[in-house]
């Protein structure tokens, strides 16, 4: 397997904000509600909900799902 | 409409009392899917309302009252949708296509041997972490994280392999894991791995 230079800096952003520890893409779909509603109102993110933040950060389609999210949200 | 407290009691109910809920529920989603998904046709925004319906019917016992319920059946919906939405984008698309294109490997490489002196040891990083790969990754995670490198959705990595994505995200975090450890047994800090 070789990589391109923008694959590697990709793989090392990746690295970067591995974790010990990281929620799943379902952890994260049953803790999203929760999450979303929490970052609408403003407020700071509970302990329980760091690891849905942390793999929103790693998680682009887990992220672009939030985003989408967010926005039917606000037009309610 | 229902008020958020009802909708439990309503979705559970008789026949009738079930019926209207759904039909709700259907209205609901259909005018925030139709935003969420506004460059889709009506047909996809009606397939993708249908199958999240019945999702959120049959996973109620799921809902936990940590979040209004309208929300939690959105994020089902939104998924619902994201996921048919990879799929036709990457429906032509096969793994082997995507593993298989080293077309700017070279260049990658031609790039980092090129670069001054200075950066030396991001030079030694690019070799170290190929080498990583080959050596302490298995064949199934060098694919799967060069799919996904390759920008091919994790759920559509495990549609071609038989599983899903959960289970493709929990590979990659296990190559990740253990790329990040050796580089750091190697010796290098957070700082080092940063993009050139």
């Amino acid at each position: 397997m070789d990589l391109s230079k923008e694959k590697v800096d990709a793989l090392l952003s990746f690295l970067r904000q591995t974790k010990d520890r990281e929620a799943t893409c379902e952890d994260c779909l049953s803790a999203m509600a929760e999450f979303a509603e929490t970052h609408l109102e403003g407020k700071s993110i509970p302990e329980s909900l760091k690891a849905i933040e942390d793999h929103l950060e790693i998680c682009g389609e887990c992220k672009e799902e939030f985003e989408a999210l967010l926005k039917t949200l606000r037009e309610l | 409409m229902a008020v958020e407290s009802d909708w439990i009691e309503r979705l559970s109910g008789e026949l009738s009392t079930r019926g209207a809920a759904l039909a709700d529920l259907r209205e609901l989603l259909l005018a925030k899917l139709r935003h969420a998904f506004a460059s889709s046709g009506d047909d996809f925004i009606e397939d993708v309302t249908q199958e999240a319906l019945l999702k959120i019917h049959g996973s109620i016992d799921a809902f936990e009252g940590r979040s209004q319920f309208t929300t939690w059946a959105l994020t089902i919906a939104v998924r619902v949708g994201y996921t048919e939405l990879r799929r036709l984008r990457w429906k032509d698309v096969s793994l082997e296509q995507v593993t298989g294109n080293t077309d700017a490997i070279d260049a990658g490489r031609v790039d980092s041997q090129n670069e001054p002196a200075a950066s030396a040891i991001r030079r030694q990083l690019v070799e170290d972490i190929h080498a990583i790969i080959e050596e302490k990754l298995t064949e199934k995670q060098r694919d799967v994280l060069q799919a996904e490198l390759a920008g091919m959705p994790q759920e559509e990595i495990g549609r071609r392999l038989g599983t899903n994505r959960n289970a493709i995200y929990k590979l990659t975090y296990d190559a990740r894991k253990k790329l990040k450890n050796e580089l750091e047994r190697r010796g290098y800090s957070k700082e080092d791995l940063s993009p050139a």
